[in-house]
């Protein structure tokens, strides 16, 4: 990162452009860049130092340490269940999505077919129809029609539905990248065209089966809408929707409680990201960046 | 082993692209066999057909007596090796070259010793453990070679599979390559759209254009005798020159650029006093004289190209039209702007009718001179 005012260099002879002036520039510059990373950097500071404060505010302080707060969680009859529910959706919806996504992709990708990108452009346009509060009603009524209501596959299947366009869009970026001779290769020698996917096709895209697996979890588990409107019984609950009980009666946050399951909310993610970053390697190809 | 018969063969990508126009073709058992033309003349799209990875719209393919038209492409007893090698990256060489085996489920033990014999073989036993993308061109080629051998495969179909490496690697590749197909004996074609190549390798080498074969024969026949002008102007390192000609002296011979020439003996009698030829002659087939001789090409040296042990002079004929390029000895320089004769050897001259070549003789047998 870098500062968009740096100095300047010393040939530069304008008025107030002095040896002082530039020091002056110098600072402000870094000033900036200073107060921009603390805007972010501070709710970060909060979510990591209110869950171990005895009493905890809306500001960023020195905690004064306790482990009180996650003891409470720990007794919350939903806290901890919501997370394992959180892990079934977002597991579920990523096999789900990356599967799909891989077989549709590739298909898209080899495939010659009339009007294929305006077939995909358009899925991807109605995709953020498909789970935004525009179609709240009517999946709800479908939901209910198939029995799916409170079912973590009717949550799931939405979920999936919805990011399946976007995830085919990536994934078929990485498939056209990839040669068709080696597929040709590995037909020459006797290979199924499932075996062709599974031997060649799968691991030479695998970096690209990474980036949306851990783009679909992400996005499930931040979603509140859908699993909020489905699922009907409490303790099936995800973490993001049971993040919303943690009210007082009179409507108060319960600043503890709150931001200590934040922090639980969030590690699974980050570690999910480091894990699979250090793994796979992110790669991106064709100015799609996700 | 096994020998590949084409009848007919054709193929017409979808939009309409007719990129064979009905090829018969019979390639022999053992033969090392080139697939020679221009760009986008249709050679990969013959290749491939062969291999199946493109279906025929019409004739078909016999491989060792078994018609395989409709055969998918691991069907066919064939191995391909595609121009960009298409060695899988995720895998080491040694997983590379074993994975035929594995689709064929031979077991794990067997088929990694198979594999390390063979990378052994090709001079790649210290690789082994190595992905493709850590290789040089010329490894990557020789294990892409070896993969295709691992399987004993009956026919080899190679796409270009030269053309990927440096001039110098080329070289020694290629002497690699012929050592390797007569050691194996396998029935091998080759593409390539370099003609030296064609020549240097092949046991025949058939000649393209726009999808069909314009000539089939050894490299001798397709470099002494070309059957048409346009494979008269494909084939050799310095295109052969041809020259616009009308016969005179009751066909015994042609005039060439204001000059009488004998016409050459296989084409004797076969043409007629007055008719509009054209006169082939190679560069090489050219002497080249300081003084005025009779039957001989004259004008004035307009370039000189050095080919390194021998000059390429270029000369402008008397009539302002005509130029003819000539191979002169190295020892001898002619300085630009001079005069100078150009002796045709009598019987490696060719007369072409409408494109084709006028003859009565068969095709000569020896071999191409280097
Ligand atoms: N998949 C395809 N769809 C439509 N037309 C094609 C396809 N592949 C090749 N062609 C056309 O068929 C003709 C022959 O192509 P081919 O690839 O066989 O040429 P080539 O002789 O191998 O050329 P090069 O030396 O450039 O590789 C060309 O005109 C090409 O444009
Ligand atoms: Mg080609």
């Amino acid at each position: 990162m870098s500062a968009p005012t740096a100095p300047r260099p010393a040939d530069d002879h304008g008025p107030g452009r002095g040896p002082v002036g530039q020091l002056l520039r110098g600072v402000g510059a870094y000033l900036l860049v200073a107060l921009a990373l603390g805007f972010f950097a501070l709710p970060m500071l909060w979510l990591a130092a209110a869950p171990f404060d005895r009493h905890p505010g809306v500001t960023a302080s020195l905690p004064e340490f306790t482990l009180d707060s996650f003891r409470r969680l720990w007794h919350n009859p939903n806290a901890v269940d919501s997370l394992a529910s959180s892990l079934v959706l977002a597991v579920g919806s990523a096999v789900l999505v990356v599967g799909l996504s891989a077989l549709a992709a590739y298909a898209l990708s080899r495939v010659r077919l009339r009007g294929r990108d305006g077939l995909l452009y358009a899925l991807l346009l109605l995709s953020s129809i498909v789970t935004g509060t525009a179609a709240m009603v009517p999946i709800f009524l479908l939901a209910a029609e198939l029995n799916l209501v409170d079912s973590y596959l009717g949550v799931i299947l939405v979920l999936t539905g919805g990011l399946l366009p976007a995830a085919i869009f990536i994934l078929k970026d990485f498939m056209d990248t990839t040669p068709r001779s080696y597929e040709e290769s590995a037909r020459v020698f006797g290979a199924s065209p499932l075996r062709v996917m599974k031997d060649v096709v799968v691991p030479v895209v695998r970096p690209g089966l990474a980036t949306v697996g851990v783009w679909t979890v992400a996005q499930v588990w931040g979603n509140f809408l859908i699993p909020f409107l489905l699922l009907r019984s409490p303790d099936k609950s995800p973490a993001a929707v049971v993040m919303y009980t943690f009210y007082t009666e009179g409507g108060q946050p319960d600043l503890a409680l709150i931001s200590t399951f934040s922090l639980l909310y969030s590690l699974p993610v980050v570690l999910m990201f480091l894990f699979v970053s250090r793994r796979y390697g992110f790669r991106f190809h064709g100015g799609i960046k996700a | 082993m096994a020998d590949i018969t084409l009848n007919w063969l054709a193929k017409v990508y979808p939009g309409g692209v007719r990129a064979l126009g009905g090829v018969d073709l019979t390639v022999r058992d053992g033969e090392f066999f080139a697939l020679l033309g221009p760009s986008g003349c249709g050679k990969s799209t013959l290749l491939r057909t062969i291999a199946g990875l493109e279906a025929a719209t019409g004739g078909s393919v016999h491989i060792g007596g078994r018609d395989v038209t409709a055969l998918p492409p691991g069907d066919r007893g064939i191995a391909m090796v595609f121009q960009d090698y298409a060695l899988f990256p995720h895998m080491t060489v040694t997983e590379n070259i074993a994975y035929p085996l594995k689709i064929k489920k031979v077991g794990r033990a067997e088929r990694t010793a198979k594999a390390r014999e063979t990378a052994e073989e090709l001079g790649l036993g210290h690789l082994g453990e190595r992905r493709p993308g850590q290789l040089s061109g010329g490894q990557q080629q020789r294990a892409a070679l070896a993969r295709a051998m691992a399987c004993h495969p009956g026919v080899f179909l190679l796409d270009e599979p030269l053309s990927n490496l440096d001039a110098r690697m080329r070289l020694e590749a290629r002497t690699f390559l012929k050592k390797l197909q007569r050691e194996l004996g396998v029935t091998t074609v080759f593409v390539t759209h370099d003609q030296a190549e064609a020549l240097a390798l092949a046991d025949r080498v058939a000649v393209m254009e726009g999808g069909e074969l314009r000539q089939v024969g050894t490299p001798t026949e397709v470099f002494r005798r070309p059957a048409g002008t346009f494979v008269a102007s494909f084939i050799g390192s310095t295109p052969m020159n041809l020259l616009e000609a009308r016969v005179t002296d009751g066909g015994r011979a042609v005039l060439v650029a204001g000059r009488e020439l004998p016409v050459p003996e296989h084409a004797a009698s076969l043409v007629a006093e007055g008719e509009k030829l054209v006169y082939g002659i190679r560069p090489e087939y050219l002497r080249w004289s300081d003084e005025a001789v009779g039957a001989a090409l004259e004008g004035t040296v307009s370039v000189v190209e050095n080919l390194g042990s021998a000059q390429l002079v270029t000369l402008e004929c008397a009539d302002g039209t005509t130029s003819v390029q000539v191979v002169v000895p190295e020892d001898h320089e002619p300085a630009v702007g001079t005069r100078g004769w150009a002796v045709p050897r009598g019987e490696r001259a060719l007369l072409y009718r409408d494109g084709s070549l006028v003859t009565a003789a068969p095709a000569p047998a020896a071999q191409v001179p280097a």
